[in-house]
């Protein structure tokens, strides 16, 4: 295994800290020369701070020096999606209509790394206000996997897993509305979790689909992504969509939850579509929980195959919504062209928004206007219901699901122009999202020529807990996730 | 109930609810990626969903409600950092009625 501090985990790090063999400062600086020397190939961040990360790191020792630590992530460097406000630094959600945007507040999940001592590093880059599958969508360019750099790192937090995947971060956020987060740690050999809607406040993330973002964490390991997620989880009155629940020790709970589990297998996941070292590798996957004791059982969720329909409703019905801010009026970019306050709507929109937004906004104010509601929104929500209960149907006899996180490994960078193409690779994950699931995908093998392949593992609302001890049972057994790319 | 034929899309009209001026080149793109995204959602129409409830969002609450308590905001300062024109602690913007 590595011994670069970069690719250390987090409980190795905090060991080295809590020992005085290493300062916040030192593992900060390897971070920056890290990124530093690997970001010309992977061009994973829109912008970052050294000065402020030392400082932060500083204070770090500060505290740690005088015996008022915070914890397992103090002094420890976690790169942020930019699209999640930290006060202070620029949030741009890859797009040239926030190309100048500074946060004036921090988000909730922001306020709470810093609470923790974890020290925010960077603005990583992401498709255009998260509406992408590979990371092609941003107005500054795309990001490579660092596994096989003529890639996609996937998307639409590729900036947030190659950061992590290449050490130039130690975990990172992304967010997640159709499986971006999940998508893009498979793609990059990562543990990548989108916990239950309401887990984790949505203050101060720019919002995309309302009913379906969620924060979540990327990670070298399921412990990792534990710590993390026990830090930014928890009720917030800022977001009255975060719930009221206990937050569990997620970390103690990798020891503490043994199983055996009931995991139930979707054929509906299995079908055409699915490449075939994908399938082998899951399939392999499956075979181990069995191995180790675990029932295995076929369920069905009978409605998969209308998930992207329901999917590509919604979110775009609720994106055009959301994205009705931007007008230019009080923030963002404003047309110099305008002749009047309506056109200054319409040229600042049009100067701002790259393709894909566009596309997103006309669809689902489309499916919104006057005379298709019914037939689009409506028959949608319906559909949405009947797929959240195949999911709760299921349950009653399993206690996970396992598929694969995409039907393919990462593909190669301009493959798939035609929008429909790249919205069908969301086929898996979209599901999670609609029904308001935790699902986490966990690194299980390579393809022939070195892509990373990853398994998604789908739990009932608000049972991370079990959810990671599940994952980190397979990991634990397991050396995929330890294996990096040769930068 | 009826799915709509994607051809019914009227870019213009679309684009103008939306305030997106879109050039012709986008117009013609778009009508037709989007034609071929909403011949896919078709598929929907085979759904049975008579008598099945809609889901705005698959979340356990409802009516969440906060005290109504007075907090300090953002200073005008920091609110107006990111304004693109301003004036007298005010956001300027074109002329709105004659």
């Amino acid at each position: 295994m590595s011994t670069e501090l970069f690719y250390q985990s987090i409980p190795s790090l905090a060991t080295a800290l809590e020992a005085g063999k290493l300062s916040s400062v030192e593992l900060v600086r390897s971070v920056i020369d890290r990124t530093k020397a690997v970001e010309p190939k992977i061009k994973a961040f829109n912008s970052f701070d050294e000065e402020d990360a030392l400082a932060q790191a500083r204070e770090s020792d500060v505290r740690r020096a005088a015996g008022r630590t915070r914890g397992a992530m103090d002094g420890i460097p976690i790169g942020i999606k930019d699209v999640i406000a930290v006060s202070g630094q620029p949030l741009t959600a890859s797009s040239r209509m926030l190309a100048n945007f500074i946060s004036p507040y921090d988000a909730t999940v922001t306020r709470k790394l810093k609470g923790a001592g974890a020290i925010c590093w960077g603005r990583l880059n992401l498709d255009e206000f998260a509406m992408g599958s590979s990371t092609e969508n941003s107005a500054f360019g795309p990001t490579s996997n660092p596994y096989a750099l003529d890639c996609v790192p996937g998307g639409s937090s590729g900036g947030s897993a190659a950061a992590v995947a290449a050490g130039e971060a130690i975990v990172s956020l992304g967010s997640d509305t159709g499986g971006s987060i999940r998508q893009p740690a498979a793609f990059c050999n990562l543990v990548g979790l989108k916990p239950t809607y309401g887990l984790i406040s949505r203050y101060g993330l720019i919002a995309f689909a309302s009913s379906l973002d969620q924060i979540g964490p990327f990670a070298r390991s399921v412990e990792d992504a534990a710590i993390t997620l026990g830090v930014i989880a928890g009720h917030d009155p800022l977001d009255s969509t975060s719930y009221r629940t206990e937050v569990p020790d997620y970390r103690a709970a990798l020891k503490t939850r043994t199983g055996p589990w009931r995991l139930g297998i979707p054929k509906e996941y299995f079908g055409e579509g699915l490449d075939s070292e994908v399938g082998r590798a899951v399939e392999k996957a499956i075979a181990h929980y069995q191995s180790i004791g675990c029932e295995v059982k076929d369920v069905s969720l009978p409605h998969t195959e209308y998930g992207v329909g329901v999917y590509y409703i919604i979110a775009t019905a609720e994106c055009s919504s959301n994205l009705a801010r931007f007008d230019g009026v009080r923030y963002g970019h404003r047309s110099k062209d305008a002749k009047d306050a309506i056109d200054l709507y319409f040229k600042s929109r049009a100067e701002g928004f790259g393709a894909e937004v566009k596309r997103r906004i006309i669809l689902g104010t489309y499916v919104l206007s006057s005379g298709y509601y019914d037939a689009y929104y409506l028959r949608a929500q319906k559909v949405r219901t009947l797929i959240r209960n195949d999911f709760l149907t299921a349950y009653r006899e399993v206690d996970a699901i396992i598929t694969p996180t995409a039907p393919t490994p990462a593909f190669r960078r301009g493959t798939k122009a035609d929008p429909l193409a790249m919205y069908l690779c969301d086929i898996y994950t979209i599901g999670v999202n609609l029904a308001g699931l935790p699902g986490i995908s966990v690194p299980c093998g390579f393809s022939a020529d070195g892509r990373p392949i990853g398994m998604q593992l789908i739990g009932q609302p608000y049972h991370e807990a079990e959810l990671l001890a599940i994952a980190h049972a397979y990991e634990r057994a397991h050396e995929w996730g330890q294996r990096r790319p040769a930068l | 109930m009826t799915m709509s034929h994607p051809t019914d899309l009227n870019i213009d009209h679309v684009a103008n609810l939306a305030r997106i001026a879109l050039t012709t080149e986008e117009k013609a793109r778009f009508s037709e990626q989007l034609g071929e995204v909403l011949s896919n959602i078709e598929k929907l129409k085979e759904v049975d969903v008579s008598g099945v409830e809609p889901t705005a969002h698959a979340f356990p609450l409802f009516n969440v409600w906060g005290e109504d308590e007075p907090q300090a905001g953002l200073p005008v300062e920091l609110a107006l950092r990111n304004a693109p024109m301003q004036r007298d602690q005010m956001i300027s913007v074109p002329k709105v009625v004659d």
